[in-house]
């Protein structure tokens, strides 16, 4: 697990495969980014590489931040981003070093780690896919509440719900990896990925994409078979 | 900005060959078929009742009658399971979707023949260029008139 690359979801579309098929289709700007920091065994008890993405102004940037980078030798980076490495894959990067989509030339398919999109105070059914109550049989103003939450047993003495109940509440927001989106095409010139399905968050919204970690029994199959 | 490069990417499949397709229009549409190695192609006419979407995402939903069955397919206009569009015939409408014509029976399916092709179209591009043009010479008179009259005061 070594490639990775922070880029910027642009949106989504349609494309047409060789068979005529559709395939929607999310682009990603990608790249190109700076390795910041080397963490090595040695010093940090474990290998990392920290990769820095898009310019930013001196000035909305922090002077720690601007010291970072400098002494990477590239100027100041908006999102820092700390990728693990297995032993002795730190040694094949240098500080300073741009990393670009070439770095997905031979990957087929890719996780994306987004933030998902706020949902605000969300009830049961949306946030937890309860089933909510009946329409009508008698049913009233509770169509989508999530019914009794059970009370803990007796001999605690409490009378309070179970840990762990699922109940209504703030959504989304939430640091979300899409797994194994396949790799439809690669733009180098314009820094541009294309996957096949949605990746999580708005449009403009910051993610990671790196080499998938493993494939569903599903789609290795399909891999082999291509 | 986002808007343009998704408009790049999807340039190269969009389809230049597509002719103007407008709602009433009947067309042929000839759809390939791949049925295991063999490819044919095979042709449905109807009437466009639908346009929905723009760019390389844009679709269109023709209605025919099959056996007194009314059968409606849509159609992504650049997919390349759909070899061409041909225009029987243009159809006068004033609607931008005709779901009208599904409640319709027998002859009063028929749409009207549109007049003049694009006619109306040619007749509103003069019409706005004589209006300009006529307002780009009163800008003009109002000028000279202001110009001489500031020679005058002088």
């Amino acid at each position: 697990m070594a490639a990775a690359i922070i880029g910027r979801k642009i949106g989504m579309t349609r494309l047409y495969d060789g068979e005529g098929m559709n395939v929607p289709v999310t682009v990603i700007q990608a790249g190109p980014c700076f390795v910041s920091q080397l963490k090595t065994a040695e010093v940090d008890g474990y290998e990392a590489v920290q990769i820095a993405f898009e310019d930013i102004k001196g000035r909305s940037s922090t002077m720690p931040l601007i010291g970072h980078d400098a002494k990477a030798g590239i100027s100041p980076k908006r999102l820092h981003r700390e990728v693990r490495l297995g032993d002795g894959e730190a040694a094949s990067y240098e500080l300073g070093q741009a990393l670009t989509l070439s770095i997905f030339d031979d990957v087929k398919y890719v996780d994306v780690i987004g933030t998902s999109k706020g949902k605000g105070f969300a009830g049961v059914m949306k946030r937890h896919g309860f089933k909510g109550q009946l329409a009508s049989h008698g049913v009233e103003r509770k169509h989508r509440s999530p019914g009794s939450v059970s009370g803990r047993s007796s001999n605690l003495g409490t009378g309070k719900p179970k840990k762990g109940i699922r109940m209504s509440g703030r959504m989304g927001g939430d640091r979300v990896t899409v797994r194994s989106l396949a790799v439809v095409g690669v733009d180098k010139d314009k820094n541009l990925l294309l996957v096949k399905g949605p990746v999580p968050g708005a449009n403009k919204g910051l993610v990671l994409v790196r080499e998938a970690c493993r494939l569903y029994k599903g789609k290795a199959k399909h891999a082999k078979a291509k | 900005m986002s808007d343009a490069i998704l408009q790049a990417v999807q340039q190269s499949q969009i389809k230049t060959d597509r002719p103007v397709l407008s709602i009433g229009d009947t067309v042929d549409v000839h759809v390939r078929i791949i049925e295991g190695a063999k490819e044919r192609i095979q042709v449905f006419t109807g009437v466009i009742i639908k346009r929905q979407g723009s760019g390389i995402e844009q679709t269109i939903t023709v209605r025919r009658i099959v056996a007194n069955e009314g059968v409606e397919r849509t159609f992504p206009v650049h997919s390349p399971r759909v070899a061409k569009f041909e225009i029987v015939r243009h159809g006068h409408t004033r609607r931008s979707k005709l779901y009208y014509l599904r409640e319709r029976v027998g002859k009063k399916r028929r749409l009207r023949d549109r007049k003049s092709g694009l006619g109306w179209l040619t007749d509103q591009q003069d019409k706005a260029d004589a209006a300009r043009a006529e307002q780009e010479a009163k800008e003009k008179a109002a000028e000279q008139a202001a110009a001489e009259k500031a020679e005058t005061a002088e």
